[in-house]
């Protein structure tokens, strides 16, 4: 792979002039057979691959209003074309929203409209071949789904529902995308992505039980598979050892720790995390989240609550009923599911948690909206609950917060570069150039109000930070779980004793 | 009857038709294919009543297109507002006597004409200044902002500089409406405009026009935000369900 130019960053960036073909090799590794086959969709390219595209497409068409709505709707305003982050990263004319969707409509006009059939060079409608198949695999693997085009166009158009269809066609004859197909496959075997297996999960919790331990002087428990808990917890499996992910684990298990309730992991449902919703698949999405159903029920919670995952929690808040519900058998005095930040959020309003914000002091933050938290659920009963409860959070944990320019927060955020099923190595380039909007922001109030570091709740804009803010200068921990905070600042019952000499000496960086 | 008339009377019969067995057949098409997950934009209102209120902003005042740009919009909402106006003005010659509300619209719909004229003019600059927009415009683009030119340019030219026998227009339509034909004021204007019109509903059903209906059933928009408190299986989803449990 050649190596790429890294983009300066600009308080102003200028929308770039196109520069076409930018990104035509970007190309992921595709799925090998057995992670094809492990979903049920052919092992390679089958030789019908025209017509059972076809069929397929027409079959989606049928099952998806979105999708048929979309394919007639655009009007080419141009709305959408300078909103996407790889757009402005890359300069890619297929990464405007509206050519990336272009890429799909024109085979629906020369298949399935009357205007496409008679007339194909009037309307733009092509014949499907194995060149334009070849192009949906490359452009809607640089899609991250984050529907921040969706916001800013008049019919609501969102491309994520058209690249989900598109990487469902090309599953359907047999040109699978690895990073994510691979992973549903362990999803399914083992439980989550990692594919780490009951015994290691124990252990590595056993560890972070001993690490609290050692650093406050409260025994925390992090419980797996106890039954009759009160709480089921499902969290993405990077919250179990990634930094700085598993702080964040470790500020939940506080956080239930002092809130007094009985709460427990699942090895069964250890994965937060819908990787069937980047593929598209109804059917891929309900078999995961049946796994979460089943822990509960045999369990014998009365809650489940997610923690700190962006898609997941799309995919918990506004899926899950329709997927595998009713939760009938939960407790109806709680929503299902609870995001880990209501929870939080709630024990805050009811003054139960003793939060020392000077324990963040060294800090000042900002914090990163999650596309599919921001655009895709909700938090609270109110809408936008989703923006304020996470901020409540950090500014009772911390004196420091500063939020980043209006047009990259809220519904208007940037995806950090690597969601949608692009967070592998393959795609470094795409991932490094598609942050730019969101380092742009992020440089901006490190200059001008001396922000040091950036609050996230999703496991993917973690790793994806983690990964690309060094390419930029900032420090690759400049990246923070929100519960991370959370842990800094709370004062658990017992603590405090043996702790006076705990002085945080440990400050974190500045970023250069 | 004059040929010109009988071909005039029957292509806006056929115009007629096309337009409204379209987008009959589109819209119960939409209106039938399932939504089968929550997906609207968020943060998105919790009420049947607060999406209503959101799709009238979207559909009165463009309200996403003015958070995305905002000359676009300008031209955008003064061509479709301009266009209303306009067709407002035009009931006139549907109505016998003309209901006084038309009649009240007629001066503000003469410069609608020109605003008309001047939204579209700018679109299309935009369209084919703008190299973002250049790149991702199809010949079928160009063509129907030069129809909606020539349409409303042969109307303003019929008030200005060649005036037509409207009185015998008139008399025309309503004969079209109540099927007692009358001749058609052969003036090359009133034909340009007459025949583009129709060319304009006719290929409504089939082309982009149909953001107009698009954005009504727009998951993304008109789906209220009650995922955890409502399920929302789609018949094929539940049939998925049924063979699986």
């Amino acid at each position: 792979m050649a190596k790429y130019e890294v983009p300066e960053l600009e308080s102003h960036r200028d929308i770039p002039s196109l520069a076409p073909g930018a990104m035509a090799e970007s190309n992921p590794y595709p799925a090998a057979p057995e992670h094809q086959e492990a979903l049920g969709f052919p092992g390679e390219l089958v030789d019908d691959w025209h017509d059972r595209a076809i069929g397929k497409f027409g079959e989606l068409l049928d099952r998806s209003r979105s999708l048929r709505v979309y394919m007639d709707a655009c009007v080419k305003c141009g709305a959408c074309t300078d909103k996407c982050h790889y757009f402005l990263g890359t300069g890619d004319p297929n990464n405007m929203p509206v050519a990336r969707q272009d890429l799909m409509r024109s085979v629906y006009r020369r298949y399935f409209t009357l205007s496409g059939k008679l007339f194909p060079g009037l309307v733009g409608a092509r014949d499907l071949t194995e060149e334009v198949l070849d192009e949906w695999y490359r452009y809607f693997h640089q899609c991250s789904q984050c529907r921040r085009c969706s916001v800013y166009c008049p019919y609501g158009i969102d491309t994520a529902e058209i690249s989900m269809a598109a990487r469902e066609i090309l599953d359907a004859v047999g040109k699978g995308q690895k990073y994510c197909n691979e992973i549903l496959g362990k999803v399914h075997k083992i439980g989550n992505n990692l594919g780490l297996p009951e015994p290691a999960l124990v252990d590595t919790l056993e560890g972070i039980e001993e690490d609290i331990e050692d650093e406050t002087g409260v025994k925390v428990r992090l419980p797996v598979d106890e039954e009759g808990a009160d709480i089921l917890l499902v969290t993405p499996s990077a919250d179990f050892f990634a930094e700085p992910h598993v702080d964040g684990l470790i500020g939940y298990a506080k956080v239930f720790h002092q809130a007094g309730v009985s709460w427990t992991l699942s090895s069964y449902a250890s994965e937060a995390a819908n990787f069937a919703m980047f593929i598209g698949s109804y059917e891929q999405m309900q078999e995961v989240a049946k796994r979460i159903r089943k822990a509960a029920e045999d369990l014998g919670v009365k809650r489940i609550i997610v923690g700190e995952c962006g898609h997941a929690w799309r995919v918990a808040y506004s899926f899950w009923n329709t997927l595998v519900g009713p939760f009938d058998f939960l407790d109806p005095n709680y929503p299902v599911p609870q995001h880990i930040c209501e929870f939080t959020y709630d024990l805050i309003q009811q003054g139960k948690l003793n939060l020392d914000k000077s324990a963040n002091d060294h800090m000042t933050l900002t914090f990163h909206d999650s596309c599919n938290v921001a655009r895709g659920s909700r938090m609270g009963a109110e809408p936008g609950g989703q923006f304020h409860i996470p901020r409540a959070i950090i500014k009772a944990c911390c004196n420091n917060f500063v939020d980043m320019a209006d047009d990259t927060i809220h519904e208007n955020t940037f995806c950090c570069g690597g969601g949608g099923g692009l967070l592998t190595d393959d795609l470094m380039e795409l991932r490094v150039k598609g942050s730019v909007p969101r380092m742009d922001a992020l440089k901006q109030v490190h200059e001008d109000h001396g922000v040091t570091h950036m609050a996230a709740i999703c496991a993917i804009c973690k790793s994806q930070f983690a990964k690309v803010m060094p390419e930029y200068g900032f420090e690759m921990d400049a990246i923070v779980s929100l519960h991370q905070l959370v842990s800094n600042a709370i004062v658990l019952d017992g603590q405090g004793q043996e702790d006076e000499e705990d002085g945080h000496a440990d400050m974190a960086d500045e970023n250069g | 009857m004059p040929v010109l008339t009988v071909i005039f009377a029957l292509l806006l019969y056929a115009a007629t038709l096309v337009l409204a067995v379209g987008l009959v057949l589109k819209i119960v098409s939409y209106a039938r294919t399932p939504a089968p997950l929550k997906i609207p934009t968020m943060p998105a209102p919790t009420t049947r009543s607060g999406v209503a209120w959101r799709l009238a902003r979207e559909v009165a005042l463009f309200e996403s297109l003015f958070k995305s740009n905002k000359w676009t919009w300008l031209f955008g909402w003064v061509f479709h507002a301009a266009l209303l106006l306009v067709l407002v003005r035009h009931l006139r010659y549907f109505t016998e006597p003309v209901w006084g509300w038309v009649a009240l619209a007629q001066p503000f719909g003469i410069y609608a004409g020109f605003a008309m004229l001047a939204g579209l003019a700018a679109l299309w600059g935009r369209r084919l200044l703008v190299e973002r927009i250049r790149y991702i415009s199809g010949p079928s683009d160009h063509l129907m902002l030069a129809l909606l030119i020539g349409i409303a340019a042969s109307g303003l030219a019929m008030k200005y500089v060649a005036p037509t026998d409207i009185v015998a227009l008139k008399l025309f339509i309503l004969g079209l409406i109540y099927f007692d034909w009358q001749p058609l004021p052969a003036d090359p204007a009133l034909l340009a405009h007459l025949f583009m019109v129709a060319v304009l509903m006719i290929v409504f059903p089939f082309s982009k026009l149909l953001h107009g209906v698009g954005v009504l059933f727009s998951p993304t928009r008109n789906q209220v935000d009650n995922a955890r408190e409502r399920r929302h299986v789609a018949p094929w989803a539940a049939k998925l369900e049924g063979g699986g449990d």
